[in-house]
């Protein structure tokens, strides 16, 4: 199978061709250096995002803060993290850094609030 | 120090802007705009400086802020030096005059993306986007991934002008399709958007009228440029860029008020927030020692605009205070292969630089040694 992936390493944004069978990459082409090769391999077999949301906050001075994923996660799984961001109502105050899912969807990873609520 | 805010809380834009992509030059992480100036913000805590918050400036006369508050009402500050930061706006509707109807369902994408993430409030279910920038294609992801239908992406130029990662991650991701070379060319709709009249345009950006198409929507945001906020500026009749709109600043990034100094999006629309902390920190350094008496006044020169350049940021430096300068601009034409970035004085080359390719939507930097230099050109050619 061939998959013609724009690395986002970099602003560069180099166009590779990637060929593999299975999820295993057998040829990079078109990267201009090494970190092109290991993003490539890694969007061939399971592309990983950082999601980035709201989430309702009750008696707050907002009526949301912000929230995101600690590191990326498949991308695969976001519709399903996504329903389960919007199923959260926090009340105030929330500080930075509060987790609201912990290990979402036993991806190892957390969601918490990058900003506050008074 | 005291910092005038007419929200009522500090971080500027960066407050709705919670997708990543912040930092990645300043503290080599990945943040979202919260948690960016989220460091800023306590540091400045931490060093005693003041906010007045709720608090509109109207005026700046002579290092005096005329300023306007709920509590306190027409409230005067006097200040050894001002650092002006209003930020920038959006382009709207009127400042591109497309024709059509006045329904309800038109926002600026910064508007809506106050909206949904600031707000709670969701704009539509079914939106069409004017425009390839970056906030466009940031609220396109952010539509779909609260379930709305993004139809497509119009952008009038035959090239994206956003980043290319934001393309992968905001319209590939969702399978939204790009559409270059085309414009909205009619607003359709009675009280709320029913759809919008799409052609493609020629090579002088003229819609095609046998092109023009029908798309269904309930929602059209635009994305379409942001102009720096300067009333103030002009009011205070500091000299003014006729290519960035923002006041004309020298190396110290000062105005052509002596005392009144100037940093980020009002200067220049900057892609990159890393930018504006850097340029700030110029404009702050200056400040203070402005406000002590310890900055030299000395004559300037313009900087020369060679090939392929728009504009250069700063547009004057002093060869006598000397020194090692940033100079930030960008360029007119995207070039997709390898260029030379040349400053030079006369013959003399300054400072240079191979980049793997230029585009208007990436501002590109230089850093000559402008001591003693009689003339300055910076230009890009390609090799
Ligand atoms: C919608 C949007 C999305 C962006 N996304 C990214 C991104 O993904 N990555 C990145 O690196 N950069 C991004 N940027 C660019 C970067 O974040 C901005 O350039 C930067 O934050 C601008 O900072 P600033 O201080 O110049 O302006 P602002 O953050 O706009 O601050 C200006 C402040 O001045 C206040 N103000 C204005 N006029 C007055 C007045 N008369 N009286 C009192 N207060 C006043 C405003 O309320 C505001 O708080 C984005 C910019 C925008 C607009
Ligand atoms: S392959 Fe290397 S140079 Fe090319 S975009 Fe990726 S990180 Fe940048």
């Amino acid at each position: 199978m061939e998959k013609k992936i724009i690395c986002t390493v970099c602003p560069t944004g180099c166009e590779m061709t990637v060929t593999g069978e299975d999820g295993k990459v057998t040829s990079v082409v078109g990267n201009t250096c090494k970190r092109g090769e290991v993003y490539a391999a890694s969007e061939f077999s399971d592309p990983v995002r950082t999601l980035t949301s709201t989430v309702r906050v009750e008696n707050g001075a907002e009526p949301l803060v912000p929230v995101r994923t600690e590191a990326p996660v498949p991308k695969r799984l976001i519709p399903e993290i996504m329903k389960l961001v919007n199923g959260i109502t926090l009340q105030a105050p929330v500080a930075q850094k509060t987790v609201v899912l912990e290990n979402v969807l036993d991806t190892g990873v957390n969601v918490v609030t990058t900003g506050e609520c008074d | 120090m005291l910092i005038v805010e007419r929200d009522n809380h500090p971080g500027g834009i960066l407050q709705q802007c919670i997708h990543p992509g912040f930092g990645l030059k300043l503290f080599k992480k990945e943040l979202t705009g919260p948690e960016y100036y989220t460091e800023f913000v306590k540091e400045a805590k931490e060093l005693g400086v003041e906010f007045l918050f709720d608090t509109m400036v109207l005026e700046l006369a002579d290092n005096t802020l005329i300023c306007a508050n709920g509590q306190y009402g027409i409230t005067e500050v006097e200040a050894g030096a001002v650092v002006l930061a209003m930020g920038c706006r959006e382009r709207t509707r009127a400042n591109i005059s497309i024709p059509g109807t006045r329904p309800a369902g038109v926002y600026t994408a910064g508007a809506a993306q106050r909206l949904m993430n600031r707000q709670n409030r969701m704009v539509g279910k079914k939106a069409v986007i004017l425009g390839s920038g970056d906030i466009g294609m940031i609220m396109a992801r952010r539509l779909s991934l609260e379930g709305a239908e993004v139809v497509c992406v119009v952008e009038i130029m035959n090239y994206l002008a956003g980043l290319k990662r934001n393309k992968v991650q905001c319209l590939d991701d969702f399978g939204i399709p790009l559409m270059l070379s085309h414009t909205v060319t009619e607003i359709v709709g009675k009280d709320r958007v029913e759809g919008v009249k799409v052609a493609q345009v020629d090579a002088n950006r003229r819609p095609i009228p046998e092109t023009e198409q029908f798309i269904e929507c309930d929602t059209l945001l635009l994305s379409v440029g942001l102009i720096p906020e300067n009333e103030l500026s002009r009011g205070a009749k500091l000299q003014m860029h006729p290519v960035t709109g923002g006041p004309v600043v020298d190396e110290n990034m000062q105005t052509t008020a002596a005392g009144v100094f100037a940093a980020g999006n009002v200067v220049h629309v900057n892609d990159l927030v890393d930018n504006v902390s850097a340029e700030s920190a110029t404009a702050g350094r200056s400040a203070a020692r402005y406000a002590k008496g310890e900055l030299k006044a000395s004559d300037t020169l313009d900087v020369t605009v060679g090939n392929n350049v728009r504009y250069v940021c700063p547009a004057k430096f002093s060869p006598e205070r000397g020194g090692k300068v940033d100079f930030y601009f960008r360029v007119l034409a995207p070039v997709a292969g390898k260029v030379e970035i040349i400053a030079r004085d006369g013959d003399t080359v300054l400072a240079r630089r191979v980049a793997p390719y230029v585009n208007p939507g990436e501002m590109e930097h230089l850093s000559p040694d402008v001591t003693g230099a009689r003339s300055l050109t910076i230009e890009v050619k390609e090799v």
